[in-house]
């Protein structure tokens, strides 16, 4: 409960108390970010898939960044 | 599940400090792919069509159906039983809710195979924040399946083996470092719980595999695999994407995995984004290891000298290696009709596996086979996957 209190904490300053703190990269300096090959799961189908491929050969699972779940994969 | 009750209070917070639009639903767009898989005499084939559609400025549904035709006579299936051909449907359906910065999902996944039923239902929530530099994301989902076997000289009837419940715990932050950098932490922690059905002695492993025992050099015999009834697993990613002064993209990917049966592994992954007028060029490289699971070996001293025994070759110490590309080239940039704009995708991977631990038994169990048991030579396969699909915007 501490823990949780000193989160929240943490969380408020961030969000008021430091407001010297400001966003540095202004909106209209999204235009790359923003470029679709910045997303490397821009294609969910061929993402989900690939995924699915490595999924079930592999005993790592999870933090991909497509979620899993739902595959049989006797 | 500490970390996930700070998120949820962190990501309570951050709803509540008042909103302005700035998230966005996924784009409207259906996807109509081919996939093809073939290695360690395994091909997996089938269709994969995606479809989004928006219902209202804030809401967006989607619709995936999936199938895997599935021909096997790997060394796992040839010396276990003989050849089979199966197929399996997978099915979800999700709802995407938007509201100011926050963005919730819902989904719902039904996988069906000949003797292997799966029901998942997912939800999360992504908050943007910080003048929408930052956002964290948090995500449950809860699984339900249902394990049989083929009964033998029947290759049609079926018996219950196990049900296994999975929980998903999912968190991940996100944050813009520069106008061309930005930067992703991700956290997942699974967890399964495996019940046997009518005494088959089956938990969370695959019933159709054995493990072995015997005196290398002399004799290999095989018997039913022994797990754990419950497994746990905790991973870390981290990634990072960066804009190059000529448009391409690089991406850059690694996760540390460790699981409750004493497996450990890492992954790496670097790809490369380059378009070139129509052209969407992707090449990438991906490198995994792990190492074996407390009960795995690839030959056992005797029958039941453990309380746990397997001999999966998922479970032994392996490394792969995949070398990727992919081409995409856009038409209708500009609408036409209906369509906004559409793009043909062709992909193409080759995945070495290269087993450390786990012999190819085949060498002296299969017809033809000369090798000496349990001296067989580690085994290694080259897998090749292709994807070919269409992408429509509307």
């Amino acid at each position: 409960m501490r823990n949780m209190s000193l989160a929240l904490c943490l969380a408020s300053l961030v969000m008021t108390g430091c407001s010297s703190l400001e966003p540095w990269v202004k909106p209209y300096e999204r235009a790359n970010l923003a470029d679709p090959i910045m997303n490397p799961a821009r294609d969910a189908v061929s993402a989900g898939y690939l995924h699915h491929v490595y999924e079930t050969r592999e005993s790592a699972r999870g933090a991909g960044t497509v979620s899993g779940g739902g595959c049989g994969c006797n | 599940m500490r970390i996930f009750r700070y998120c949820i209070a962190v990501l309570s917070l951050l709803i509540l400090q008042g909103v302005s639009q700035a998230a966005v639903l996924p784009d409207e767009r259906v996807d109509a792919l081919y996939h093809s898989y073939d290695g360690g005499d395994v091909q997996v084939t089938g269709p994969s069509v995606l479809v989004r559609k928006g219902i209202s400025t804030n809401w967006s549904t989607s619709f995936n159906y999936y199938t895997d035709y599935i021909t096997s006579a790997s060394i796992d299936v040839i010396i276990g039983g003989s050849p089979y051909e199966e197929e399996r449907t997978e099915q979800t359906l999700g709802f995407d809710y938007l509201r100011g910065k926050t963005t919730m999902n819902l989904s719902y996944t039904k996988s069906i195979e000949n003797d292997y039923d799966a029901d998942t239902i997912s939800f999360g929530i992504s908050q943007d924040f910080f003048g929408d530099l930052s956002t964290i994301t948090m995500g449950y989902a809860e699984g339900s399946n249902l394990v049989g076997q083929r009964v033998s000289n029947n290759p049609k009837v079926f018996e219950d083996r196990a049900s296994i419940d999975r929980k998903n715990y999912r968190v991940g932050f996100s944050q813009v470092i520069t106008k061309n950098a930005t930067l992703g932490f991700g956290w997942e922690t699974i967890t399964d719980e495996a019940a046997s059905l009518n005494n088959s002695g089956v938990t969370l492993n695959n019933p159709y595999r054995s493990y072995s025992f015997g005196i290398p050099g002399t004799s290999r015999s095989f018997a039913q695999e022994k797990y754990p009834k419950t497994r746990t697993s905790n991973a870390a990613s981290l990634r990072a994407n960066y804009f190059l002064p000529f448009k391409a993209a690089i991406h850059a990917e690694y996760r540390w995995f460790q699981d409750s049966w004493g497996i450990r592994s890492d992954n790496y992954g670097l790809s490369y984004v380059h378009p070139i007028g129509d052209w969407i060029l992707d090449f990438r490289y991906r490198y995994y290891s792990q190492t074996k699971a407390d009960f795995y070996r690839d030959m056992f001293d005797f029958a039941d000298q453990f309380d746990f025994m397997a001999r999966d070759k998922e479970l032994s110490t392996y490394t792969s290696t995949s070398l990727g590309f992919s081409a995409s080239y856009e038409f209708a940039k500009n609408g036409w009709g209906f369509i906004d704009k559409g793009s043909l995708n062709f992909s193409y991977d080759i995945i070495t596996f290269d087993y450390k631990d786990w012999r190819n038994a085949c060498e002296s169990q299969c017809a033809g086979g000369t090798a000496s048991p349990g001296l067989e030579p580690f085994y290694s396969f080259d897998a090749e996957v292709i994807q070919a699909f269409i992408s429509i915007w509307y």
